[in-house]
């Protein structure tokens, strides 16, 4: 598998930040989750405190991968968008660029209508964030903290 | 797939447990949740059926400490064993940057271990993953017990060029445990830092 890694600058993360601030603004959302595939959260905003976000992001990933494993059983390629409506707060999570999860909680406050509205301009400009990043990581000009750690940093890591 | 975020500094890597129905891979998250500091850990999260088997999976974020800066959070997931939810398999697995075989050690369960390493092969040379290019360790669990095979007999067959680091264990008391987690995760790092795969 080439292209293992996925390296986000504090310049990346600053866009994309600035996407989902603004997102949660025109969305009256409650809080916005940039996830990635595999489960690693990207980016968070919002009312998050009491949120295991970590767990959050497992999870979102998990829902993705297995509701991908039900489209491609039906002969979808995937199912890009979900919504799930609860009593108090509703989700709704968007692909982006194949490769994240974007993570709209919202409330009364809002509509999925508006929602829906407000995500699909807010994923392009995240795709096109998220597609600079990609093709700097395969490109191998993505930095790495790698470049100054040595193996003695590392055993010294497992050391007791 | 490693996250690297410099804006947290953060290293994020994904450790996978596989291995047959029972053979003890959420035993091993357990208690690696039972003995870790709470600052060192998420919440655990089990995807599991109503008699406690793994349903999808489980999930429990650890912090190794801190290289050059940058913390070092390893996110640890199991698979389920059970042969019929291979579909699930084959999705935990993406992204996966580092893998656990869980070998149960009794005689009667030879055949299923065998099954399950050829069953993860197969799911990962499906997401164009080369196990023998992957960081990638065994651990032979249930050695306290009195059907366990004989050590030499297990390697020579389920790891037989002994090329891949293997413990010993007993995970519900614990033994092997950290030992088998300080490995891969090692394995991990070293291999981000030579950035082949």
């Amino acid at each position: 598998m080439l292209n293992a890694q996925f390296v986000m600058q504090e310049a990346d993360h600053k866009e994309i930040i600035a996407v989902i601030e603004r997102l949660i603004r025109e969305a009256n959302a409650k809080s916005i989750f940039l996830v990635d595939k595999s489960g690693q959260l990207v980016a968070e905003c919002g009312e998050v405190k009491n949120i295991d976000t970590a767990g959050l992001a497992s999870l979102t990933a998990g829902n993705f991968a297995a509701s991908g494993g039900l489209a491609k059983l039906l002969g979808e390629k995937e199912f890009p968008v979900h919504f799930h409506q609860g009593e108090r707060d509703s989700l709704h999570m968007s692909l982006v660029a194949e490769r994240t999860i974007l993570l709209v909680v919202f409330d009364e406050r809002s509509s999925l209508g508006l929602v829906k509205l407000r995500v699909k301009r807010a994923n392009d400009e995240l795709a096109a964030i998220l597609e600079n990043i990609r093709k700097r990581d395969v490109a191998g000009e993505a930095d790495s903290p790698f470049a100054d750690i040595t193996d003695e940093d590392i055993d010294n890591l497992f050391n007791d | 797939m490693s996250f690297i975020n410099y804006s947290s500094r953060e290293i994020n890597c994904k450790i996978v447990y596989y291995g047959p129905g029972l053979c003890g891979k959420t035993t091993n998250l357990q208690y690696i949740y039972n003995k870790t500091n709470p600052e060192a850990k998420g919440k655990m999260i089990s995807l599991a059926t109503e008699t406690e088997r793994t349903l999808f999976f489980d999930f429990l974020p650890l912090s190794l400490g801190e290289i050059r800066g940058f913390r070092t959070r390893f996110h640890l997931y199991t698979v389920p064993g059970q042969v019929f939810y291979d579909a699930s398999r084959k999705l935990i697995l993406k992204g996966v940057d580092g893998i656990v075989f869980v070998a149960d050690s009794q005689e009667d369960r030879l055949e299923a271990n065998l099954e399950s390493l050829e069953n993860l092969r197969d799911n990962l040379k499906e997401q164009s993953y080369d196990l023998d290019r992957l960081p990638y360790v065994i651990q032979y669990n249930k050695r306290d017990l009195p059907s366990a095979m004989p050590l030499e007999e297990l390697q020579r067959l389920i790891n037989p060029t002994r090329n891949v680091s293997d413990f010993e264990a007993e995970a519900r008391g614990g033994k092997g445990v950290f030992d088998t987690l300080k490995a891969i995760a090692r394995l991990i790092l070293i291999d981000l830092k030579r950035g082949t795969r």
